[in-house]
């Protein structure tokens, strides 16, 4: 990710097709070299374990906020009905445990899903109006793009990076500094 | 990369698309100056949402008297255009949720239009419970907060109040969901665009890189919605029957109602589903990506949820008989043969005898029939709200207290304006956003693009799954 306050300079090759970015993320991952970024149109599938990321974790978020969801809908009812104004109605018990089901399901997805999207675009860093250097505006079209980082690289580094990108077969190679 | 392609389906993306193809087949209606007809068609529905909202504030201002409901028939048009228009709104989800975890892959063509339909078919069926309460202004009483009256609290016994949680927790929910799936799609648009337009698309994809961490996560929170969300959209509908199915009226206290509802949710839903994406595709061109796979994969679930329908009603006929319950027997046989009888027999029609015909494969895949049906279906399901709720209401126990209902000029204006308010939205949709989710069609190109499944009739019943490489 791009560091605040200093620039990063960024070499990326782009390819045309799925599958030659797949074969040279596993040959860039064989030949240890240290990619800095993928970007893809659309999910690639298989693309994950090449890089090495581990599996979103976002799951567990959507089990605690899903949690939390039903206990304040469950403990709030129980408190209110208990507690704070105990009502009869129609002779049930103050504490109708079935009558509480419905809310209790519904305040679980809702705060599941809340919870998770906020998680998603904070963890991201993603929100309304967030910007981020754009390296190419056709990767949301039809580019799929490599990209290292080369701030720190010698020339003999950018050239076997150029000599990847070459034998891999992206269709081109680019350079951009972006802050 | 290979991609299993079926040997049994058929492509579900026409054309011989590239991957910039579908970018600018999807984009481009975002990007066009609007059409004359787009122009006269959203002027006429903003005229009419004007006098729905014209209706409303009449309502509010005269009270509730200028409806025609009465004290015997408390429940007419309103819960009626209510329960129709929340029953559309479950296609949507359902196409993004449910097909999603069934790896359906022609949910890709119709999603996101359908996931839009669901958004603003819960807006105009929220809109009928907040202003049939009468004091409109005091409707927030509905929700539980630490408030000065006591505190006083909603009684969460009543599914009226399940109802208001199940509504809200839907809509919110469906537009996560949505606005989740189109980020990645406003950063395709954004990164075409120029001046404003990139800044306005700027804030919306909210920074969408296209990154594959991001791609992962975003994957990730997709699935995990479409699991949360499978039970949400049955158990809106479930609790929109509880209503009734709670209540102690005959015709209403059945067990039945639950899955019948949500049954009929998705039948009305896939059928307005229907007549839009016929109107869209027709008009967007986007015959390439909503083909008569799509058409015929939404007619059989019209199909198989029509035939549950009507199983449904004729159960509710057996056990009215079979109960020995003679104010149940006469629910029903007043609204086969009461003074709402063309009502009934307008639902049975349209809901159970129409979706027969599509057990043939030509009228499944004939875009005119099914266009005809599809509205067929939307009024038939509208008759059997009208028929569960007006005709029960309108001959309760007490001859003396049996009356009539007919709507007046405030109601017909409220139901149309909301008609006016959903095709506002919808024409809006179209202009701002792309009906067809982009980043999901590529996905399944190498898989369902019909340069890659060509041939594929050759391999009908016998051949195992096959890869292609590239």
């Amino acid at each position: 990710m791009a560091h605040a306050h200093t620039t990063t300079d960024i070499i990326y090759g782009l390819y045309t097709d799925e599958t030659d970015l797949l074969h040279a993320v596993k040959q860039a991952g064989d030949a240890h070299m240290d990619i800095w970024n993928v970007y893809t149109p659309f999910p690639v599938h298989g693309l994950d374990p090449l890089l090495g990321l581990s599996e979103s974790r976002l799951h567990i978020a959507g089990f605690i906020f899903g949690s939390l969801g039903l206990l304040t809908a469950f403990l709030g009812m129980s408190w209110i009905f208990t507690r704070d104004w105990p009502v009869i109605f129609g002779g049930k018990p103050y504490w109708p445990v079935p009558s509480f089901i419905p809310i209790t399901f519904e305040l679980t997805v809702l705060f599941a899903a809340i919870g998770m999207v906020v998680t998603f675009y904070t963890v991201s860093g993603m929100g309304p109006g967030t910007m981020y250097p754009i390296l190419d505006p056709r990767i949301t079209d039809d580019k799929f793009c490599i990209a290292f980082d080369k701030t720190s690289m010698t020339g003999s580094d950018v050239d076997a990076i150029n000599n990847f990108f070459e034998n891999t077969g992206a269709a081109e190679i680019h350079s951009k500094e972006i802050a | 990369m290979s991609a299993p392609i079926s040997p049994v389906r058929n492509p579900l993306i026409t054309g011989s698309k590239t991957y910039h193809q579908i970018t600018e087949d999807l984009c481009s209606p975002t990007e066009r100056a609007p059409n004359p007809t787009w122009v006269i068609a959203f002027l006429i529905s903003v005229t009419v949402f004007g006098f729905g909202l014209f209706c409303i504030a009449w309502t509010i201002w005269k009270g509730i008297g200028t409806w025609g409901s009465n004290r015997t028939i408390g429940w007419a048009w309103d819960i009626t255009n209510f329960v129709w228009w929340i029953g559309i709104g479950h296609a949507g989800t359902l196409i993004s949720a449910i097909l999603l975890l069934f790896r359906q892959k022609w949910r890709t063509g119709v999603n996101r239009a359908a996931e839009a339909m669901t958004i603003f078919a819960v807006m105009c069926a929220a809109l009928f419970p907040g202003i049939h309460v009468g004091r409109a202004w005091v409707v927030f009483y509905f929700f539980p907060y630490p408030n000065t009256r006591g505190p006083l609290w909603p009684n969460f016994n009543s599914p009226l109040l399940w109802d208001l949680f199940a509504i809200s927790t839907y809509f919110t929910v469906s537009l996560l969901f949505w606005y989740t799936g189109l980020v990645p799609d406003f950063a395709t648009v954004r990164d075409r665009a120029k001046g404003i337009r990139k800044k306005v698309y700027n804030v919306l994809s909210f920074g969408w890189t296209g990154a594959a961490k991001h791609w992962q996560r975003w994957e990730s929170l997709s699935l995990v919605l479409a699991g949360i969300a499978t039970p949400l959209v049955l158990s809106v509908h479930t609790i929109v029957s509880f209503d009734f199915a709670t209540s102690v009226i005959p015709g209403w206290h059945t067990t039945i109602f639950p899955p019948y509802f949500v049954a009929g949710a998705i039948f009305s839903g896939f059928a307005m589903v229907l007549t839009l994406m016929l109107i869209t595709r027709k008009v967007l061109s986007l015959e390439d990506y909503i083909t008569i796979e799509h058409v015929e994969s939404m007619n059989k679930v019209i199909l198989a949820t029509g035939s549950i329908v009507g199983v449904a009603y004729l159960t509710e006929l057996f056990i009215a008989w079979y109960s020995g319950y003679i104010y149940e027997q006469f629910a029903f046989f007043n609204r086969a043969v009461g003074i709402y009888w063309w009502s009934y027999f307008g639902m049975m029609a349209c809901n159970v005898i129409s979706p027969q015909f599509f057990w043939s494969k030509k009228l499944r895949r004939n875009v005119t029939f099914t266009f005809f049906m599809s509205i067929f279906i939307n009024i038939g399901m509208w008759f059997e709200r009208f028929v569960i709720i007006a005709t029960t209401l309108a001959r309760d126990y007490l001859p003396s207290s049996w009356s009539f209902y007919k709507p007046t000029w405030v109601e017909i204006g409220i139901y149309l304006g909301t008609m006016g308010l959903f095709f506002t939205l919808y024409l809006i949709f179209v202009r701002v956003a792309p009906v067809v989710a982009i980043a999901e069609v590529k996905s399944i190109l190498k898989s369902s693009g019909d340069q890659y499944v060509k041939g594929h009739e050759t391999y009908h019943e016998t051949a195992p799954l096959r890869e292609v490489h590239h």
